[in-house]
C-alpha cells in the first residue's frame, strides 16, 4: 500500500492518527495536495476543529474537489468525527454550513443532556466501546451504526465515517483501523 | 449518557513526573511516557497531565513530553498547567493533546476560553477549578479568590468550556472520599459534564462520585499502586458502575 494519506485542514490534531497508523505497520503524510489525495490508495479525512474553518480550508486548497473526485472513482475514503461530518451535504455547525455533499445526510447539534458528548460509549451492532467527543451528530439513511440510538458510522460507496475516534479508542480503535486498511 | 471514566492524573515537573508514583516494573519511573503507557495497558479511560512547575521557559520541554506521549498513547489526554494563550494550547494541542486545562489564566482572562474553543472546538477546552471554602482558588489553590465556585463553572460553561474538572482542596490528598455535595452543585447547575476530582481513597469513593457525575481523577490510589488499576476498575465495576469493557481485556 502506498502512504496513507491524512487530509490536512488547519486544524488541530493529526499527529495521533499518524501515530496509530504507524502502530499497525502504515507510512502517513499530512497534506492537502489534491494529487496526493486522488493517487493515494488510502485517505483518511480527520477530525478536529469547526466545519466552517475546514471546509473553507478544504475548498482553498483544492482538497475538497479531490475528495470529490476520489469518491466518484471509488477511491477508500475514511472520515473521522468532523471528517464524517464534512462528507455529508450540510451541517448546523457556525450557522450553517455546505458540506462536501459526498453522502446523503445532515449533520444536527445534539440534543442530549450533557453536551459535549465525551467519553467512551457502546457501538452497536459491533459491540465495542470507542471514544466519542461531539456537539453534533449526523443524520443519514446511510447509517449503518448507532450509539445511545445517535448515529455512530456513515458507509456509501467508498466512503466510511464514523463519529468516535479510532485513534484514540485503544484496542477497539486499532482493531477498527487495522480492519478499514486491510479491507482498502 | 457515554460510561463514566476513570482518569489518572500526573503531575509533571520539568518534563518529569513526580510525587509519589511507585511502579515497580518501570525501568524509569519519573518517566511520563512510561506510565502513559502503562496506565493505558492498565485500562485508564483517559489521562491528566498537570506541569506543576509549568514556568514560560518550561514550555518547550512540556511540548516534547506532549509529542512523545501523543506517540505511544491511543486514549484521549488532557495536558494543563501554564497554558495562557492562545498561542500555548494551539502548540499543545498541534503536539498531540487532546484537550488542554485552563485554571488561573481563565480566571484571569475569560475570553481565554471562548478563543481556544472557537479554534480547537469545545470538547478541547477543560476549566479546572480549585474550589475551597465556597470560592474559586487560584494558582495551584493557594490564593483564594472571591468568586463563588458554582456561577464560576456555569460561566466557564457558558464561555464555551467543554468540562469542567473540579478539585476540593479540603479533600484533596485526604483520601477520606470526593466531596459530593459540591460535585452534585456544579454539575446540577451546568450542562456540560464534570469530572470531580480531590478525595479517592478506595474503590468505593470512586464509584460513589461516578454515581453523581461523569468521571473521577485519581492520583495517589493509582499512583501508589499502578499495577492496580485494572484491580481497582474491576472493584468499582463490582459496584455497579459500567466502566468501559475494553479497558480490561489487554491488560
Amino acid at each position: 500500500m502506498s502512504e496513507v494519506v491524512v487530509v490536512d485542514y488547519g486544524a488541530g490534531n493529526t499527529r495521533s492518527v499518524c501515530s496509530s497508523l504507524r502502530t499497525l505497520g502504515y507510512e502517513s503524510v499530512v497534506t492537502a495536495d489534491p494529487a496526493a489525495i486522488t493517487g493515494s490508495d488510502f485517505v483518511i479525512l480527520p477530525g478536529v476543529g469547526s466545519a466552517r474553518s475546514a471546509m473553507t480550508h478544504l475548498t482553498e486548497t483544492g482538497a475538497a474537489s479531490a475528495l470529490a473526485e476520489r469518491y466518484a472513482a471509488d477511491g477508500p475514503i475514511l472520515g473521522i468525527c468532523l471528517g464524517l461530518q464534512l462528507a455529508l451535504e450540510a451541517s448546523q455547525e457556525d450557522g450553517g454550513v455546505k458540506g462536501l455533499g459526498l453522502v446523503e445526510g445532515l449533520v444536527v447539534r445534539l440534543e442530549t443532556a450533557r453536551i459535549p458528548r465525551l467519553g467512551w460509549a457502546m457501538v452497536e451492532p459491533w459491540n465495542e466501546a470507542f471514544y466519542f467527543a461531539h456537539s453534533f451528530v449526523a443524520e443519514s439513511p446511510h447509517s449503518v451504526a448507532t450509539s445511545e440510538g445517535l448515529c455512530a458510522a456513515v458507509r456509501h460507496g467508498s466512503f466510511f465515517g464514523v463519529q468516535f475516534h479510532p485513534e484514540k479508542s485503544d484496542v477497539a480503535g486499532l482493531n477498527f483501523l487495522d480492519q478499514c486498511l486491510s479491507l482498502a | 449518557m457515554p460510561l463514566p471514566r476513570l482518569i489518572p492524573c500526573l503531575d509533571v515537573a520539568h518534563g518529569r513526573v513526580v510525587k509519589g508514583v511507585s511502579f515497580v516494573n518501570l525501568r524509569d519511573v519519573g518517566d511520563p511516557v512510561e506510565l502513559a503507557r502503562a496506565y493505558s495497558d492498565g485500562g485508564a479511560d483517559e489521562l491528566v497531565f498537570l506541569d506543576i512547575a509549568a514556568t514560560p521557559n518550561d514550555n518547550e520541554t512540556m511540548v516534547d513530553v506532549v509529542r512523545r506521549v501523543a506517540d505511544v498513547l491511543a486514549i484521549p489526554f488532557t495536558v494543563g498547567g501554564g497554558i495562557r494563550s492562545v498561542d500555548d494550547a494551539s502548540r499543545i494541542i498541534e503536539a498531540g493533546a487532546d484537550r488542554v486545562s485552563l485554571n488561573s489564566a481563565a480566571l484571569a482572562t475569560p475570553e481565554l476560553i471562548t478563543e481556544i474553543a472557537a479554534r480547537f472546538g469545545s470538547q478541547a477546552v477543560v476549566v479546572a477549578i480549585d474550589a475551597g471554602d465556597g470560592v474559586v482558588h487560584s494558582h495551584g489553590g493557594r490564593r483564594a479568590t472571591d468568586i463563588p465556585t458554582v456561577p464560576w463553572a456555569a460561566e466557564a460553561a457558558a464561555r464555551g468550556a467543554g468540562e469542567i474538572l473540579l478539585t476540593s482542596i479540603a479533600q484533596d490528598g485526604q483520601r477520606s472520599g470526593f466531596d459530593l455535595v459540591l460535585t452534585q452543585a456544579v454539575r446540577d447547575a451546568i450542562d456540560i459534564p464534570v469530572i470531580a476530582s480531590g478525595g479517592a481513597g478506595s474503590a468505593q469513593h470512586v464509584a460513589e462520585a461516578l454515581r453523581v457525575t461523569d468521571a473521577a481523577l485519581v492520583a495517589s490510589i493509582v499512583h501508589e499502586n499502578p499495577e492496580g488499576l485494572p484491580g481497582l476498575r474491576r472493584k468499582i465495576t463490582a459496584l455497579g458502575i459500567a466502566l468501559r469493557p475494553g479497558g480490561q481485556t489487554h491488560v
